[in-house]
């Protein structure tokens, strides 16, 4: 591998995906693929399911469920839908694992890379804007069926507070104030928010109603993922303040989980 | 048909070294010292902006001393093959050697092949798992690579630099002593260095992601007291 070195007229610039399309490495996603895929093949791909992420007092907290599904079959059972997307920054993912997770890498490395030629990070604007023009390249894979839908999620150091962005399959952005969810179970899952999400909610609060709203979503959707205290898998949850993205411990999760459970069981029994 | 002068080779790549050297030592010098918990880089450099220190990627820094246009180029190839090869393989394939065999690779091809060498100097630094595992490669103008052991001195005024730090240098220091002798041994006997004056970054030995870490103008005060 020699080093990258180009005339100032066709310089990549601080673009890690522009890089890898100079030296030929790029996937490209503009390609059609086979034109067959039709729903049996689709039923193959393994798909990844609910997502959330809200605000509260002291910025986002983002969490997915561990499941993942091909057609009617669990393919996955602790699969990890909730990155890191650089130190101040979280992305989470629902739709098709494969492409979703080369995405995430992308995503990933292409903050890295521009923080790093650059010598400053880019603004959580910025990134949030990244990740909608990767979307928008992957449009057709997504049209053949191989969905990818993020949340995007950070903490805004310019202006002090934590701020949210969902995407749709063509790249939109759309910035939401309180809450974003994806994936099969999203639906249930925003309820839950909805009603329990409040702007001056604790970072404890906030986790919680994250972890009522996957259990939630997993009680009325096959396709998520519920706690597994006999295999000791749990969603992820992260929180990310002003002191950057911090994955919680598994511990502290299914502590959470329990006290969620057993309130679950007590509202049960007394109907 | 005008023939050229003739001019011996031996001739030739000394102007071209009388060059480069005149180049850098224009410019501010820089050590790097390896302490009990990472490798410390400290160069002389007033300006803010103008970095002579910065990443190449989780365990590997760079600096450079003389033109910064032109060192800066080469940092920026150098975070790229990083990147690119740590995407096509994995992150733990990313190693500080190839890159600087690679550097080497340019800098002497640029030096016999081009009509100007590059007047600069580099280290590619990478900090170990374990203390033994720190590694130092000094790369000159013309392509020439050194790996250095313990500590590397950069620039024009190397030769004193290098002597005063190898008095003050010894195996297992911690973070403070090391940034110390590098300050005394940049500044010499008429001059101390402030803290304003410097650029020190850190390679910091953890166990996993990017271990490259800036000193702030307070941290860097705290230290030097």
């Amino acid at each position: 591998m020699t080093l990258p070195n180009f005339d100032q007229s066709d310089d990549p610039g601080p673009s890690f995906y522009g890089l890898l399309r100079h030296l030929g490495r790029a996937v490209d996603y503009e390609t059609p693929g086979p034109q067959a895929a039709g729903p049996a093949d689709l039923a193959e791909i393994t798909h990844g399911t609910t997502v959330v992420a809200a605000r509260f007092a002291d910025g986002v907290v983002i969490a997915g469920d561990r499941r993942a599904t091909s057609g009617n079959l669990i393919s996955h059972r602790s699969m990890n839908k909730v990155f890191p997307a650089d130190r101040w920054s979280g992305v989470a993912i629902a739709g098709a694992a494969g492409p979703a997770l080369e995405m995430v890498k992308m995503f990933q490395l292409q903050l890295e890379h521009y923080e790093k030629v650059e010598g400053r990070p880019l603004s959580l604007e910025g990134k949030a804007n990244q990740l909608s023009q990767m979307l928008r390249g992957h449009l057709p894979a997504a049209m053949q069926g191989m969905v990818v839908v993020p949340l995007f999620a950070g903490y805004d150091r310019r202006r002090g507070f934590g701020r949210l962005f969902a995407y749709d399959v063509t790249g939109g952005r759309y910035e939401e104030e309180d809450f974003v969810t994806s994936g099969s179970g999203s639906l249930f899952a925003r309820t839950v928010i909805k009603l329990g999400h409040r702007d001056t909610n604790t970072r404890d609060e906030a986790v919680d109603l994250m972890i009522r709203a996957l259990f939630t979503a997993a009680d009325d959707d096959s396709a998520t993922g519920g706690p597994d205290s006999m295999r000791h898998i749990y969603p992820i949850v992260s929180v990310i303040t002003v002191d950057g993205y911090t994955e919680l411990a598994e511990a502290e999760i299914a502590e959470r989980f329990e006290r969620v459970l057993v309130d679950f069981s007590e509202r049960e029994s007394a109907s | 048909m005008n023939m050229p002068f003739y001019v011996a080779p031996e001739q030739l790549m000394k102007d071209r070294a009388d060059f480069a050297q005149k180049g850098i030592a224009r410019g501010r010098s820089l050590a790097a010292v390896e302490f009990d918990e990472g490798v410390l880089l400290c160069a002389e450099n007033p300006s803010r902006n103008l970095r002579k220190v910065s990443e190449i990627y989780d365990r590997i820094a760079f600096a450079g001393v003389g033109r910064y246009n032109e060192y800066d180029q080469l940092r920026i190839a150098g975070i790229r093959h990083a990147d690119v090869k740590g995407y096509t393989y994995s992150r733990d394939d990313v190693d500080p050697q190839a890159l600087a065999n690679q550097y080497a690779q340019m800098l002497g091809q640029i030096f016999t092949h081009e009509t100007k060498p590059l007047e600069v100097e580099i280290l590619v630094a990478a900090v170990g798992y374990e203390r033994d595992g720190d590694r130092m490669f000094h790369i000159r103008y013309d392509g020439s690579v050194t790996d250095e052991d313990g500590f590397a001195v950069l620039g024009g005024e190397a030769e004193s630099i290098r002597e005063r730090l190898s008095a003050s240098y010894a195996e297992d220091l911690d973070l403070g002593s090391a940034l110390r002798a590098a300050v005394s041994a940049l500044g010499g006997e008429d001059r101390t260095l402030a803290s304003s004056e410097l650029e020190v970054a850190i390679l910091d030995r953890i166990d996993r992601g990017r271990c490259f870490r800036r000193l702030e103008n307070g941290q860097i005060q705290e230290l030097l007291s």
